[in-house]
Order: structure tokens, then C-alpha cells, then sequence
């Protein structure tokens, strides 16, 4: 017990992904270069889909490792890639002092939100390490495809209209 | 292990992005930091799933539609991002100023 928490193997893979995620946080918000930022990002997407591994939630974070770590990070980066010209250097901001009151702006808000956070009384405070009765990804399933078919169909009309929008977008204007 | 640490995770994941967001100048840069956003809400619907009492699968039900939007959002941003870039030749968040009065 370390300041009242248990050491265990949840707990420690907890701090282990918790401290990848706001180091590469932290990267992403101070480096110079944007190509790192996107490298960076690449990290707190990983830490996420270990979160996510570590709430049982298996099918969900093989799904962000995909889908995030993989397919959006390569669309940030090519991006970046296809707006350079030259250098690729963050510009400074045009206002310090608007950076410094927004960091006041979200230290307090995140502090405010902490402290809601550990005055609530959660109605569960413990739980088992892998409390579904049966496999998350069976159970996923059976809710995607049984109780939110028709959500999960009009996703697909939403990805499709969605892919259609941004080609018709970013195509280049005929003369 | 308790419920309050992953809502912190996903405060703080909140506050960089949201920090981001507000003082980037780069507009790819701003549409990651609405990314961090979006992960911080997902860690929050996958933690209530995981311990609300019986575990409910719902919350990763939600987390799924919400990669699902975001993964739309992140191809018609990047496309607006490119029209915007073919038509002033910056990436630049101080030139986005098109409907600024």
C-alpha cells in the first residue's frame, strides 16, 4: 500500500499508461516541430488503447490502436506533409499573454473538475479486474447488432456521406 | 482499482487538448488537440462502463459511435483543411479570419 493504494499488477500498468500519455501530452503541446507533435501523438493514442485494454474494453482498444494510432495519426502526418512549405517549424504565438491566460483557463478548470471529482461519493469505488459476465466482445455484438442496429447502420450512411463530402471538398476546381 | 484515477486521466488529457486547441497557430495541430478532446471522453464512457454496478456494455457501445464520428469529423476537417490551404497558401490559424467582423 502506497498512500493508500494497493500495489497490484492493474495498478501499476494504470501509472505505467498514465505517465506515457501525459509525457507524450506534454510533447505534443511543447515541441517545436509539427512532424514530432504527430509522432507524439502517436504515443498518447497507444497509452489510450492500453487504458482501454486495462477497463476490459479488448474489441475497443484494438479498434483506437486501428483507427487512431494508425489511421488518423497517417492522415495528420500526411496533412502536415501536403501543407509545408519549407520549414516546418510551430510559429510562435502571435500573443503571450494569451497563451498565459489560457494555461491559467485550463489549469483552474482542470483543477475545479478534480476536485468535483474526489468530492463526489461514486456509487462503486472498487471493482473486479474483468467484471463482464461473459467476453466484452460478445457482448458488443450482441448490443451492436441486436439492441442499436439502426444506429450502427446509419453510421455507416454517416462514414459514407462523410468520405463523398471530403473528396468532393478537397477537389481541386475545374477551370 | 478505484473509478476517480481514469475520470483524472481523463481530465488532464482534456485540459492539454483543450489548452491546444485555444493557442496553436497550425490548424492540423488544432483538429489533434480536438482529437485529445474526444480520447478524453471516450476513457470516461469506458471506465462508467466498466464500473457501473452490474458492468454495463453500453458505455463501450457509445465510445465505438464516437470513434466512428470522430474518424468522419477527422476526413471532413482535413478536406476543408485543404481547400483552405489551396486557396491561401497557409496553414496558419491567424489567417483563418474569413468571416471575422
Amino acid at each position: 500500500m502506497i498512500f493508500g493504494i494497493p500495489i497490484t499488477g492493474q495498478t501499476i500498468t494504470y501509472f505505467l499508461l498514465a505517465l506515457i500519455i501525459m509525457i507524450s501530452g506534454v510533447m505534443l503541446m511543447s515541441l517545436q516541430k509539427v512532424m514530432h507533435m504527430a509522432v507524439a501523438l502517436g504515443g498518447v493514442f497507444l497509452g489510450v488503447a492500453g487504458i482501454f485494454i486495462l477497463l476490459g474494453a479488448d474489441f475497443l482498444g484494438m479498434a483506437q490502436i486501428l483507427i487512431y494510432a494508425g489511421a488518423i495519426t497517417i492522415l495528420m502526418v500526411f496533412a502536415l506533409m501536403l501543407t509545408q512549405r519549407g520549414d516546418d517549424t510551430e510559429s510562435p504565438p502571435t500573443n503571450s499573454w494569451r497563451v498565459g491566460g489560457v494555461l491559467v483557463f485550463v489549469v483552474v478548470l482542470c483543477a475545479a473538475f478534480l476536485y468535483v471529482l474526489r468530492g463526489t461519493a461514486w456509487p462503486v469505488t472498487q471493482s473486479a479486474v474483468d467484471p463482464y459476465t461473459q467476453p466484452s466482445v460478445v457482448l458488443l455484438a450482441q448490443s451492436i447488432f441486436h439492441t442499436y442496429t439502426v444506429p450502427f447502420e446509419l453510421v455507416s450512411v454517416l462514414l459514407t456521406v462523410a468520405l463523398v463530402g471530403a473528396v468532393v471538398i478537397a477537389r481541386k476546381e475545374e477551370e | 482499482m478505484a473509478l476517480q484515477p481514469f475520470l483524472a486521466l481523463g481530465v488532464v488529457l482534456f485540459g492539454l487538448g483543450l489548452f491546444g486547441a485555444l493557442t496553436k497557430r497550425n490548424i492540423i495541430i488544432v483538429l489533434i488537440s480536438i482529437e485529445l478532446m474526444l480520447n478524453a471522453a471516450n476513457i470516461n464512457l469506458v471506465a462508467f462502463a466498466h464500473f457501473s454496478q452490474p458492468a454495463q456494455i453500453q458505455g463501450q457501445v457509445y465510445a465505438l459511435f464516437s470513434m466512428a464520428i470522430a474518424a468522419a469529423e477527422v476526413a471532413v476537417g482535413l478536406a476543408i483543411l485543404l481547400a483552405f490551404f489551396r486557396h491561401r497558401n497557409s496553414a496558419d490559424m491567424k489567417d483563418v479570419d474569413l468571416m471575422k467582423w
